[in-house]
């Protein structure tokens, strides 16, 4: 059987049905509390849903990505968790040492207050849990929740959309800057059952604020687990939102996640992404701008290797003229693992000035690594500029004997090369601490790679 | 310090070095002049090392030991430096961080500490000094959209660095306006010593008034046709490179 024909197993309606009953039997939980717009949220999400099921290799969409590990498997949405020294001990390498006032964290999709701290927040400023918002800032959250990553998008969004519980919100008002970065974790902790947890966060940066925000998953222990997460980001006219994403999920887990970030008018948006865990990974990032003078960079990495595919689809959208567009993305791939790009650009009607670029590099340290990159250009305007340019191969031999020849050993000079890939994105980092995390995590990864490569 | 002995070298069934003499000693300057494609670069990257090229006979003895046995990298760490006459860019890797790597990789071989970045931009900076540039370079990738000249003297920058026994500069000169090449040249000869050699490969006399050789040897179709002293470049400059190819025929 093909891989694409074993993968149209993954449609069978059994896995889709599964999802379908588990929304029906908990529909009733939590009814009292919650306010109707957001129940007609979730039923609109679980029927499309049960219209659409999981996707198949044979959607262009997912072409080179099955899902059917995770549509064969039974997952169980895990409990609110107690919190404890274990987990505080487990959440702290992921923390950002010197700037770690402001977090909110999440263990297997429920927030935990005792392991969060909202301290020193400008004034105006929320940091915390949606669940919770819904009581203070209902009418922020009615506004924006699920308006940009909608439930009708794909099947995951409407996954994580039925099945909305609670999740992360930050809201910044109008004119407010917070100057240390707001961190949100997402911890799993598995136990011997697989679990899922549809993380959801909310950040809403108004006319003319300022935020940072890291939003990190990752897992503790051995066991199998799924994140599906959501992500929108709206910046108003004239704001700034500098967004980090650090995926470090276990290496038997599955994530699957849906950035969305909508712009207005001379609004700035920097998106840095670092993909390093989970044994398959998809990640949609959709950055909408919206309003004339926006501008917008996409700056993504990530380091595969074993068995690891991980494939990230972004869209930039020019739905206004005179936005300007910057997407990096550098990609190493080693062991048997397959790294995917592919990047959409959408010049709408009228979009005049657009000012588009995109890079995809992909290292492929390993005879049996795969990298697959296509561009995407539908353009609707004739006013713009727009480019692109990928590149796929081996370490440079030149390289190779220049660091040799200034004498480092060939393994160190591999690494070295390797590392430099993930030092362009790195480099374009503001938040020292979280750079300096990454540098070191990328560099002890890239080493072992090096390493493992090596060895005949 | 250098012993070439017959010294035959080539890419894939062709030849490319024909037989090339050459004896170094410590304290000396040679320069390899010779016409574009005469094996030059040829002749510096064998000796580095360089592995596209295969060694088809001949020996090469550096400070009484087989050369050519050597890998690139422990050739680097006992003492041989070659300036490359097209540096090579790498990506995403910044010229502090690549420097101070390879002045810890040769560090660590001679069984000293390594330098950590505080200790080594100590030592950068006294090098930037010697040299009279300022350290505007050092946080940008590798030769990354460095200018020609720029390229040039980031090579120049890291054998200030590393403090190599015997360094190949390969058309260093080549492409730089004459302040970058006087203090190229007075980065070269600050760094002479008693116990160093340094090999220069040009093709212009120009180089030769900054940096005086002992030697100068004249390349052609991969064989040393011509060795003299420095007067030998000026007759270069005034009869061109037929001159010394017409006396080798009739010689
Ligand atoms: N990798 C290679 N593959 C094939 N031929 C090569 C290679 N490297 C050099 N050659 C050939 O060997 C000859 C000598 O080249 P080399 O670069 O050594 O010349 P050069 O004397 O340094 O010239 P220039 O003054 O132009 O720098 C040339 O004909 C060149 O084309
Ligand atoms: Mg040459």
């Amino acid at each position: 059987m093909t891989p694409e024909a074993a993968d149209v197993l993954a449609a069978a309606p059994d896995a889709r049905a599964r999802y379908v009953r588990e929304f029906e039997a908990s529909a009733g939980n939590g009814a009292g509390q919650t306010p109707a717009w957001l129940r007609a949220v979730r039923e609109g999400a679980i029927a499309r849903f049960a219209e659409v099921g999981f996707p198949t290799m044979r959607q262009e969409e997912w072409r080179f990505t099955s899902v059917r590990p995770i549509a064969d498997t039974v997952f169980r949405r895990a409990d609110e968790p107690v919190p404890s020294g274990a987990l505080a001990t487990a959440m702290a390498p992921y923390l950002l040492c010197e700037a770690d006032r402001h977090r909110a964290v999440f263990v297997n999709g429920h927030f935990v207050a005792a392991l969060s701290s909202l301290a020193g927040l400008p004034e105006g400023v929320t940091v915390g849990n949606l669940a919770a918002a819904l009581g203070g800032e209902a009418d922020v959250v009615q506004q924006h929740l699920a308006r940009y990553a909608r439930p009708a998008a794909g099947p995951f969004s409407a996954l994580n959309a039925a099945f909305l519980l609670d999740g992360a919100f930050v809201f910044v008002p109008e004119g407010v800057d917070v100057e240390e970065p707001v961190q949100v974790l997402f911890l799993s902790s598995p136990s011997r059952e697989p679990i899922v947890s549809h993380p959801r966060t909310l950040v809403v940066v108004e006319r003319g604020a300022r935020a940072s925000i890291v939003e990190s998953y990752a897992g503790v222990g051995e066991g199998v687990y799924w994140t599906n997460a959501v992500t929108e980001v709206v910046v108003g006219d004239g704001a700034r939102a500098d967004c980090y994403r650090v995926q470090r999920e276990s290496g038997t887990a599955y994530h699957v996640a849906t950035t969305h970030t909508h712009q207005g008018r001379d609004s700035v948006v920097w998106f840095h992404l670092v993909a390093l865990g989970a044994a398959l990974a998809r990640h949609d990032i959709v950055s909408v701008l919206d309003g004339s003078g926006g501008l917008c960079t996409l700056n993504g990495l990530y380091l595969l290797g074993g068995q690891q595919h991980a494939d990230h689809h972004t869209t930039i959208d020019h739905a206004q003229p005179h936005c300007e567009s910057h997407e990096y993305f550098n990609g190493v791939l080693d062991g048997q693992s397959h790294g995917v790009f592919n990047g959409r650009i959408i010049v709408r009607p009228g979009a005049q000035r657009t000012d588009a670029k995109q890079t995809n590099n992909n290292l492929v340290l390993s005879g049996e690594a795969r990298a697959d990159s296509q561009p995407q250009l539908e353009i609707y305007a004739d006013d713009v500029r727009c480019t692109h340019g990928a590149t796929l191969g081996p370490l440079d031999e030149r390289a190779l004997f220049y660091l040799r020849s200034r004498g480092m050993s060939a393994d160190a000079a591999r690494s070295l090369l390797s590392y430099g890939f993930g030092a362009e994105i790195l480099g374009r980092m503001d938040i020292a601490p979280l750079r300096a995390q990454l540098d070191r995590l990328v560099r002890a990864r890239l080493q072992r790679e090096s390493r493992r490569e090596n060895v005949p | 310090m250098l012993e070439i002995r017959n010294l035959h070298a080539g890419v894939g069934g062709t030849e490319i070095l024909r037989g090339i003499d050459l004896t170094v000693r410590t304290g000396e300057v040679h320069a390899i002049m010779g016409p574009n494609g005469s094996g030059k670069s040829t002749l510096a990257q064998v000796l580095a090392g360089h592995p596209t090229f295969t060694v088809t006979e001949g020996s090469v003895l550096y400070e009484g030991r087989d050369l050519l046995g050597m890998d690139p990298e422990e050739r680097a760490q006992q003492g041989l430096f070659l300036a490359f006459q097209y540096p090579v860019e790498i990506r995403g890797v910044t010229n502090a961080y690549f420097l101070r790597s390879a002045l810890n990789a040769i560090r660590k071989h001679r069984g000293e500490d390594e330098l950590d970045p505080v200790d080594f931009l100590g030592v950068l900076d006294e090098k930037l000094k010697v040299i009279g540039w300022d350290d505007s370079l050092m946080n940008r990738p590798v030769n990354d959209g460095f200018s020609g000249g720029e390229k040039k003297r980031n090579e120049i920058l890291q054998m200030a660095v590393l403090e190599p026994k015997l360094a190949i500069l390969d058309e260093t000169d080549s492409g730089l306006d004459i302040d970058a090449l006087k203090t190229v040249a007075h980065a070269v000869n600050t760094l002479r010593a008693p116990t160093n050699a340094t090999v220069v490969v040009t093709h212009y006399q120009r180089l030769l008034n900054y940096i005086t050789p002992d030697y100068v040897h004249v390349l052609t179709g991969g064989r040393i046709e011509k060795s003299g002293g420095k007067e030998l470049a000026w007759e270069l400059e005034a009869r061109g490179y037929d001159w010394v190819a017409a006396g080798a025929v009739i010689a």
